[in-house]
Parts: C-alpha cells; structure tokens; sequence
C-alpha cells in the first residue's frame, strides 16, 4: 500500500494553498495529524528549498544559474527577471502573481539558461523574450 | 497487428517538448492524413534522438533518414516530398560530419562508430509509453531467465561482470547486493537513486524519459536476487515528465504481471513507488536520500552501518544509481563474460556522459571505457565550438575535477583517472574555452556548494561559506597572496573532516584550479585585474569581516 510521508503530506498541503506556502496553521494541524511534533515538521519545511513558510506568488519562477546555465549567461537572465518583476531572489511582486527564486541544476543543461514556472520548463532563454514569457504565464492563470 | 510501410520516430523528451515537439507531431499526423497516408504510416513518440542541441529531430525508418531540425513550418514538405513521392529533403537532413550529407547511412550505422549503445539500446528507437514495444526489443526477457535462476546465482552473475556503480563512488554493485541478499531481515528494500542533482548532468533523464522499463527490469531483477519485496525510485520533484513516464511503466507492468503479486506466475512479489524530492542536492547522497523517504530532513547518517545492512527504516536496503539498474538485464540476458567484452580491466561495460559547455554537439552519449577524454571531446562532441583553444574539462560535475589539455588524452576508466586524481563522477563532461575565467568558474562552484551544504557539520557548514567568501573577495579584486594558502588549507581541512562526501568532495575543483591555474589566479590577486574581462573588479573595503581571521 502506499505510504505517505510527512514530506508527501507537505507538497499536498502546499499544493492546495493558493499562495503555495506551508502556514503557521497548517504546520500545527499536520504535526496533530502525522503525530510528529511541531518543531520536526518546521524543520523539515523549512529545510528543503521547493517548501515555503511564508506566503509566495501564484506562480513560482526557479531560475538555474550553477554552472552550464552560468557559462550560457543565465546571470543576465537572472538581472532581467529582477528588473522586469522588481524583485530580488526570495520576493513576491505587489500584484502576488509571481515568486522569483533560484534552483539548484534543473538537469536542462542542454538547452541552457534554463528556468521553470511552476512546473513548465522554458530553455534557451533569451533577455529578450523574458516578458514575453511572463506575460504568457500570468495570462494563461486567468482563463 | 497492423503493417505499416514507413516508421517515423520523433523524439519527445523534455527538451523536444520544449522546442515544440508535440505541435511538430500534430501537424505531421494531419498531414499525413490529408494525403491519405495514415495506413501506411506511423508516427511514434519516443526519447531523444542523442544529439540535443539540434531542435527537434525525427528519424524516418527503414531509410534511417534523420531530419533535424524540424520546425512546424517544414513537415508538410517532409510529407509531401519523402513520404509520399519518395524524395529525401535534403535541406533538412541532420549530417553527421561536418559539411557531409550521409543521405542513407542508418543512425546505428553512424553511432557504431564511436559511442557503443548498449543502456540506450532502446532510446530513441522505441515509444517509452508502450510496454509493447518494449517486450518487442526483448524487454523483460531478463527478468523471465532470472526468476528462473536460484537468487544466489543473480547476484553471482551482477559479481562476476564486475559492474561498479555509476553514481560516483563506483563501489561493487553485486557484493553490494550479497551484502543485502546476506542480511537475516525478511524485510528489505531496493531503492533507486534517481536523484540526479549534480550541475551539468542529465544522463539518467535519458534513460528514464526514453526507456522507464529497462530500470523497472533492472529493480524487479535486484528486488527477487537479494529477496525483497518493495523498491522506491527516489526521483527529483522538477523532473516532471520522467515522473509521468515512470508512472505509467509501473502501472503498464503491473497489469501485464511483470510487478505486483506473484510476478509470471512465481511466488515472488514486488512493488515499486515513486517518491519525490523536494529541492536538495544532499539527498543524493544516500543516507540522506533514505532520511528523505522517511519523511525526515535529507542530512546524511553516520556509516557504518551502511545501507546494504541497515538502511530505509534501518533495515537491509540496496541504493543503486538509474544507469547501474539499466545495466542489469543486459547482464542477465547476455551473461557476465559478454558484458566483460566492452570496456577495459577493471572497469567493464559502458558509461554515459552528458557533455556541455562550450562544444559543438552537446547532448548524452554512451561509451565504452576506456577511450580516451580527447576522443569524447575533440571527435564525440564535435570539438570545442567556434575553432576555440581547450581551457579545461571539468569531469563529473562540480564535485568532480578539472582536467587540463595535457591531461586530456587520459582513458576513460576508474584505474587511468585515479592516475590524475580524476574519476567519471556523475557522468558529466562541461568544456571550458580559452574565454572563460578559471575563478569565475570557481566562484560559481563555491556558491553552490555554499548553498546546498546541508549544515549538518561544521566543516562543511562553516567551510563553504568561508570558501565562498574568500573566492568572491578575489573574484573582485579584494584577494591578498595569503587568500590562496588560506583556501587550500581551508581545503584539506574540509576534505579530511566534512561527515560526507559533499563537504568532502566540495573543495575539490576550487583547489585543482589553483594548482593548475596558479597564475590566472594571482592576476586576479596582484593586479587586480581579469584576464578574460569576465570578473568584475568592483570590491570595496570592509564588505564584510576579514574571513582570513577565522
């Protein structure tokens, strides 16, 4: 039979909330439920990079720059997307539409620089067509 | 079954789907039925062609013609021309060698002549999602011959080829497996390690996007030789599309008897889940990956005891690499001395690489070992691009090490990399040109580990950050002489006291640089200045505390 973990209960949990993140509340309610205390589900969520405990956008952008992305520039795709969305690594835009983050290897070295949105990849990017990609995102959420 | 005339194979993995793979194939299908082919012509899905920077390909078969790359706007002309009046396109035929066009040499014909796929028989070739047509190309006749063999005699057979594990460390994978067929406990694990996180490597992707049912083989054939009844694939979250092909393998399997109770009518079960990670690089290494299934933060345990005696759950469990799984039914079916055929004393059968950076032909191929680092980038991948100079190879991701053009005629095998402090690591090649800066790339590196330590340990914890610092401060033009003695003692320290091989393996390019590239560094440190104009010289005084002092 399959057996959950405390880490499938938590991208469960994530997945649900709107705002993709593991709350103060939910934290408590899975710790009552899993019987696992408290402070082991916080530690757990806050140690793996896909979990958050604060609120983040309704689309998360994980932007590769180690080391194939970083030969292919990914650090001026990763100064396009600050400037674009007006925020630094770890921030959420006014309009609560996007997070910006930065991944470890998303293993698509082949068609670096690379970044995913949630979870679509997109390759071979190009500072110029950062927006576009965007805008694409944000208006494919609101159908 | 249905005859069909013409075959036509188009790759769609992930990097296909992303350059439009799936609209390609759309197109080609309404095609196809608008000149009223569709009886004699079908089109398959399957995994990457080999090549990976050259857009989307399709092969048509029996020709072997290899179009690539292929955009939307070509296929009705591909119908039009090659499939109905039998013309090749010639203007979209992908040429092996530079400035030919091989019209009718098969793509096995071309690969025989330097790569040996034997793991990747299938990639490419066949429609991952079908089971079919993996039981077609003999699939799962290895699983059928070892349950018809005594459990000793498997892990016999994997001990007599002498196959080393492919995730890095190369350990023997049969006494790996009579450790745990061994061990008293009735309950005991298989676990796959899929967790392929190294910067620069994709080389698992490849199996399990293009061929899932070879690793299933391989995990069900661990599973009955050291007796255990359950397998994990422990695969990375972002890895979305081997997770969906993966999925439908196993159910595919199941309902055809190949998994789940009583497999071909014997009294061995199995069962195999998928757990995903959630974002660590640590949890490749394999107590913390076994942490991690058990719902625990992924930091790694102290060994020994080591997993084959105690380890998901703490009892007995075989972790095994995605390419060392997909060796095992060519073992099985072909036989220890046959596998012992490729490849050179002590280190028999095929490898597979990802090659990156700055090359011509960038993608995963398979070699056999023992050929030469010169042949896989000069001849393999097409040289280094744009008639550049070779700066550095580093081999077997960032935790691997960085070989320089002299070193570069060194075989590929675990004995002639030792000879130079080298190894395969996780399988990946990145080239580096005679533009890119060697303390860029260092910086880049400590940055990573500096992110993924897992804090667990002090070294570790406190030593990438300090490494990170120090190569940053240089990388900008703070760096005193002193900064360089400073990181290789910093260096050995972490290298002989890190709890695991992350700490341990972390420094290992950053000081293979400053050995081979002690000049580029202090220019950098008395001149402030970069070579190749890449580092910018923008350090100020006082940034942070002076990190030396520590």
């Amino acid at each position: 039979m399959k057996q959950k973990s405390l880490i499938d209960v938590l991208h469960d949990t994530q997945e649900e909330e709107e705002k993709n993140y593991l709350s103060r509340n939910k934290m408590i309610e899975i710790a009552k439920t899993t019987k696992i205390s408290e402070t082991k589900v916080y530690g757990v969520s806050t140690f793996y990079t896909m979990f958050s405990v604060y609120p983040r956008g309704k689309h998360i952008i994980r932007v590769c720059r180690n080391l194939s992305c970083h030969l292919s520039d990914a650090e001026k795709i990763a100064e396009k997307l600050k400037e674009i969305l007006n925020v630094d690594f770890g921030e959420t835009t006014e309009d609560g539409e996007f997070t910006l983050e930065e991944s470890s290897c998303l293993g698509m070295c082949s068609v670096s620089p690379a970044m995913t949105i949630d979870d679509e990849p997109f390759g071979n990017l190009v500072v110029e067509n950062i927006s576009e990609i965007l805008l694409k995102v944000k208006e494919g959420s609101k159908k | 079954m249905k005859i069909y005339r013409t075959h036509i194979l188009i790759a769609e993995d992930s990097k296909s789907i992303l350059e439009g793979a799936n609209e390609i194939k759309k197109v080609l299908v309404d095609e196809i039925h608008k000149k009223g082919l569709q009886n004699e012509i079908s089109v398959i899905p399957t995994g990457s062609l080999g090549f990976e920077d050259i857009g989307v390909a399709m092969a048509v078969y029996p020709e072997g013609i290899v179009y690539a790359p292929v955009k939307v706007e070509d296929v009705p002309e591909i119908v039009e021309e090659h499939l109905l009046k039998g013309r090749i396109v010639k203007r979209l035929v992908k040429s092996w060698e530079k400035g030919e066009v091989t019209v009718g040499v098969t793509r096995p014909e071309y690969i025989k002549g330097s790569q040996y796929r034997a793991i990747l028989r299938n990639v490419g070739l066949i429609n991952p999602e079908s089971i079919e047509e993996y039981i077609a190309k003999e699939g799962y006749v290895a699983l059928e011959k070892a349950l018809s063999m005594k459990p000793e005699e498997v892990v016999n057979q994997i001990k007599m080829s002498e196959l080393k594990g492919r995730g890095g460390a190369g350990f023997p994978t049969g006494l790996k497996w009579e450790f745990t067929a061994k061990a008293k406990d009735p309950e005991k694990y298989i676990i796959c390690n899929a967790d392929e996180g190294e910067p620069g490597t994709f080389k698992d992707r490849e199996i399990m996007e293009g061929d899932p049912h070879t690793l299933l083989e391989g995990m069900i054939i661990a599973g009955y030789a050291v007796g255990s009844g359950k397998a994990y694939i422990y695969i990375r979250g972002e890895y979305t599309l081997s997770i969906d092909r993966l999925e439908k393998a196993i159910s595919d399997a199941k309902n055809y008897g190949l998994l789940g109770k009583n497999i071909l009518g014997t009294d061995f079960s199995f069962d195999i889940e998928i757990k995903k990670g959630a974002g660590a690089y640590i949890c490749g290494e394999e107590t913390a990956l076994l942490d991690s299934i058990e719902g625990k933060r992924g930091e790694p345990r102290k060994k020994p005891p080591y997993p084959p005696t105690s380890g998901l759950w703490n009892k007995p469990t075989v972790i095994n690499n995605v390419e060392t799984l997909a060796n095992i039914p060519l073992i099985i079916i072909k036989g220890a001395e046959w596998y012992k055929s490729i490849g050179v004393p002590g280190t028999y059968g095929t490898k597979l690489f990802s090659l990156m950076g700055d090359i011509n032909w960038k993608g995963v191929i398979e070699i056999p070992f023992g050929i030469s680092l010169s042949k896989i980038v000069m001849d393999i991948a097409g040289g280094v691009a744009g008639n550049r100079k070779l700066k550095a190879v580093v081999l077997g991701g960032v935790s691997g090490s960085l070989i320089v053009p002299d070193e570069i005629d060194t075989p590929v095998d675990f004995n002639s990399l030792a000879h130079i402090e080298a190894g395969p690591g996780s399988g990946s090649i990145v080239v580096l040109d005679d533009t890119r800066c060697i303390v860029d790339v260092a910086k880049n590196i400590a940055y990573f580990f500096r992110h993924e330590s897992c804090g667990k340990c002090t070294p570790c914890r406190v030593g990438t950050e300090a490494m990170y610092k120090i190569v940053d401060k240089i990388c900008r033009g703070g760096g005193v002489e002193k900064d360089l003695d400073i990181l290789e003692k910093l260096s050995k320290d972490m290298q002989l006291t890190s709890f695991c091989g992350l700490g341990q393996a972390a420094p290992n390019i950053i000081v293979q640089s400053i050995k081979k590239f002690r000049e580029e560094w202090l220019t950098h440190i008395r001149e402030k200045k970069c070579p190749m104009n890449i580092c910018k010289m923008d350090w100020e005084e006082e940034q942070y505390e002076d990190v030396s002092e520590h």
